[in-house]
């Protein structure tokens, strides 16, 4: 089995039939990682390129050891240590990085549609690992496969995603990624955090959190970035964390088999509270495991399979 | 003495309220006489070149209020010389250049170095003279002089004047030197850091907008600051359904206002930025159809007074990279009359309009004498092949740069001859 496309850009272009390969296949790459050799060859001999442009510990890493659990040779480029400094344009990077004939770039970038310039010039596959407020396509995956997991499906499920919306890639990605599947997602934030016109997505939008919170079956939290308070997006953290964070207080009211996520890295006590971070009904570590089966399954997807095709 | 007669054209002058097919004669470099062909005898006298124009439109040659040559400063982009080649190429013979050069076209020496730069180029040029030094929005420039170098109106154009006390000054010293001062629209602490507009697109785009209310308050503000001061304001690209209002209540009330609106905010939507398309990038951004529908409306009933190209040229340094960090603006000259021809085939515009607009309209707005097929008027003449069919090709552009949306697209209407003062100066290769 192999994707029909060179690329994982977005969420946004997948069929339901994509996302559901690409989760099913993340199901069965997870066992792999229980191993006493974590190895499969299925990617031998194959190149991947980790382009990061932006600071990131979780999803470079994921992406780094789900490439090494396949076989695959993975290299790790982050602008801070290349030619990025000297001025390069992403262009030249691409041209550069091509000329070594890489199998797939992973590109994480601060500019939105970053990726999607990348594939334009190189032959290769191109994997978004986060472009600007754009989308964040491994994210969202690996978001839907926790949820399948607790809740032996997505259709029909309530999601609240809350926070900043406007700035958050993870946000874009997963009210994609579950609308896609049937369920129903609602973005929470205040008025100053929610986009314009953010309910052409296919989602329900609210700055009232309490009332998201009474159905909501997942609950996922977005870090707030603290520096936008300086840009007067909030007037404070304190009254930020009162309104949108999510304290045990705000969980009593709702469900009881509610679950909540966070993509990380958390603020412990601005959005999330340590209690609700680290109690039952939180899922931010099987988030991570998950992640890197998602980013095995789409390595394999998008440039495994071959042969098996040809045969 | 050089004569020339243009036979058997449609000439359509709106100057003159002519339509119908005439002979133009121009003798000397200027319009001797335009003669209805069931009236003209055909007497031509010897020496005289005669070009049958049977098929063709023959309209005066078009004036750009607005366009940036970039020279001094950034001749890699464009110069006086390919900038003035392209506009006579889209059959513009007059067009004002912005002041963003560097140095910036802020004193009398900038000036004389442009329009000695122009001498002898496919275009007349008009320089606008910055309102303030160096468009920092701070010290007024020199107006008096800058007229007297030849300047024909004041602008910041590209940045905004920040401070209304500075644009209040600015407006009120222009009295001086009676210039018109331009007003680039546009608060720029509601755009900080915004790439285009804010609405759907951006939000499905993850890029940040600039919401129509940054347009709308300054030329809101500039409008009151015109009456204040009984100024000339001319609204530079507006792109706004709201500031279309705002200046259509402005002229009723007898304020000194006049605007322009570009092919491209008339004709595209936000909807191009999709697929994070660098040539769909200019500022004003591209906004809605309900914006692109009412400044249509503005032009109809004489609100917009103006088509004007807003001419940018960029090179693949500023715009092939990413989206946000790419720069404004698209070149215009070479694309727009077959753009807005576009609105007279699918009836929203009559060609009459669209001639008037983008000739003698906009060089009243700016007291040019130009845009006219009047008897002694400048034998500045564009004729244009409506029916012919092309598609813009990067290599076939006169302009340096190549930054257009309409890149690889089919387009209707061409100019296929200009003439600047009786001279030829662009002739479409291989056209009759």
């Amino acid at each position: 089995m192999r994707l029909k496309r060179k690329d994982l850009l977005g969420i946004e272009d997948l069929t339901k039939d994509e996302l559901e390969i690409l989760i099913s296949t993340a199901a069965s790459f997870r066992e792999v990682s229980e191993r006493e050799i974590k190895k499969v060859p299925t990617l031998r001999g194959k190149t991947i390129i980790n382009l990061f442009y932006e600071p990131s510990t979780r999803t470079r890493t994921s992406f780094e050891i789900a490439a090494k659990r396949m076989s695959a040779d993975a290299v790790n480029i982050s602008t801070s240590s290349s030619s990025v400094v000297k001025g390069e344009t992403l262009k030249d990077t691409a041209k550069n990085l091509e000329a070594m004939r890489p199998d797939c770039i992973v590109i994480r970038h601060s500019s939105a549609g970053a990726p999607l310039m990348l594939s334009r010039y190189v032959g290769c596959s191109v994997v978004n690992a986060g472009d600007g407020s754009h989308e964040h396509p491994s994210q969202a995956l690996l978001d839907i496969l926790t949820v399948k997991d607790k809740k032996g499906g997505v259709e029909g499920l309530n999601v609240a995603i809350v926070g900043d919306i406007a700035h958050s890639r993870v946000a874009r990605s997963n009210i994609y990624g579950f609308t896609k599947l049937g369920a129903h997602v609602t973005v929470v934030a205040p008025p100053t955090m929610m986009p314009k016109d953010i309910e052409s997505l296919g989602c329900a939008a609210t700055y009232d959190m309490p009332a998201a919170l009474k159905d909501a079956d997942i609950i996922m939290m977005l870090r707030l970035q603290l520096e936008r308070q300086k840009e007067s997006f909030f007037p404070s953290v304190r009254e930020y964390s009162r309104l949108y964070g999510l304290d045990a207080a705000k969980l009593k009211r709702a469900k009881k088999d509610v679950v909540i996520m966070h993509p990380g890295p958390i603020n412990r006590g601005v959005e999330i509270s340590s209690e609700v971070a680290d109690g039952p009904f939180s899922l931010i570590l099987d988030q991570v495991t998950n992640g890197v089966a998602v980013r095995m399954a789409i390595f394999y997807l998008l440039l495994g399979a071959a042969k098996e095709e040809a045969a | 003495m050089s004569g020339l007669v243009i036979k058997n054209g449609r000439v359509l002058d709106p100057s003159s309220g002519i339509d119908g097919l005439y002979n133009v004669y121009v003798m000397s470099g200027r319009i001797a006489s335009v003669k209805s062909i069931s009236e003209d005898t055909g007497e031509i006298m010897p020496g005289v070149d005669v070009l049958d124009a049977k098929g063709l439109l023959v309209i005066p040659g078009m004036v750009d209020a607005h366009t940036h040559l970039r020279e001094p400063g950034f001749e890699y982009k464009e110069t006086i010389e390919t900038g003035t080649s392209a506009a006579a190429a889209g059959g513009f013979t007059s067009i004002l250049c912005m002041a963003n050069t560097n140095p910036v076209n802020d004193n009398e020496s900038v000036t004389r170095y442009i329009l000695k730069k122009a001498e002898g180029c496919g275009a007349n040029v008009f320089p606008v003279g910055a309102v303030t030094m160096g468009l920092k929005g701070e010290k007024l420039t020199e107006a008096a002089e800058l007229k007297a170098a030849g300047c024909v109106a004041l602008s910041d154009d590209g940045m905004p004047v920040a401070s209304a006390a500075v644009m209040r000054r600015g407006l009120e010293y222009s009295l001086i030197a009676g210039l018109p001062v331009i007003t680039h629209a546009e608060d720029p602490a509601l755009s900080s850091c915004a790439v285009m507009n804010e609405g759907r697109v951006s939000t499905l785009l993850g890029l940040k907008g600039i919401p129509n209310a940054a347009e709308d308050v300054i030329v809101g503000r500039d409008v009151a600051l015109a009456e204040l001061t009984g100024a000339r304001l001319h609204v530079a690209h507006v792109s706004t359904a709201w500031a279309v209002d705002i200046i259509r209540n402005a002229k009723k009330r007898g304020v000194k206002v006049t605007a322009e609106a570009s092919p491209h905010h008339l004709t595209l939507t936000d909807g191009m930025v999709a697929g994070y398309d660098t040539n769909a990038k200019m500022n004003p951004p591209l906004r809605s159809k309900q914006d692109a529908d009412a400044l249509m409306l503005g032009l109809k009933d004489g609100t917009i007074d103006c088509i004007a190209t807003d001419h940018a040229p960029q090179s693949p340094v500023e715009k092939d990279v990413e989206f946000d960090k790419a720069s404004n603006g698209i070149i215009g000259l070479e694309t727009a009359f077959a753009v807005i021809y576009g609105l007279v085939e699918s009836g929203a515009l009559t060609l009459d309009e669209m001639v008037s607009a983008m000739t003698i309209k906009p060089s009243k707005v700016f007291s040019l004498d130009k845009g006219s097929l009047k008897v002694g008027a400048s034998a500045d003449i564009a004729l244009i092949d409506l029916s012919m069919k092309w598609v813009v090709e990067p290599d076939k552009l006169k302009s340096k740069s190549k930054n257009t949306p309409w890149l690889g697209k089919t387009l209707k209407g061409r100019v296929v001859k200009t003439f600047l003062g009786g001279h030829v100066v662009y002739e479409l290769e291989g056209a009759k």
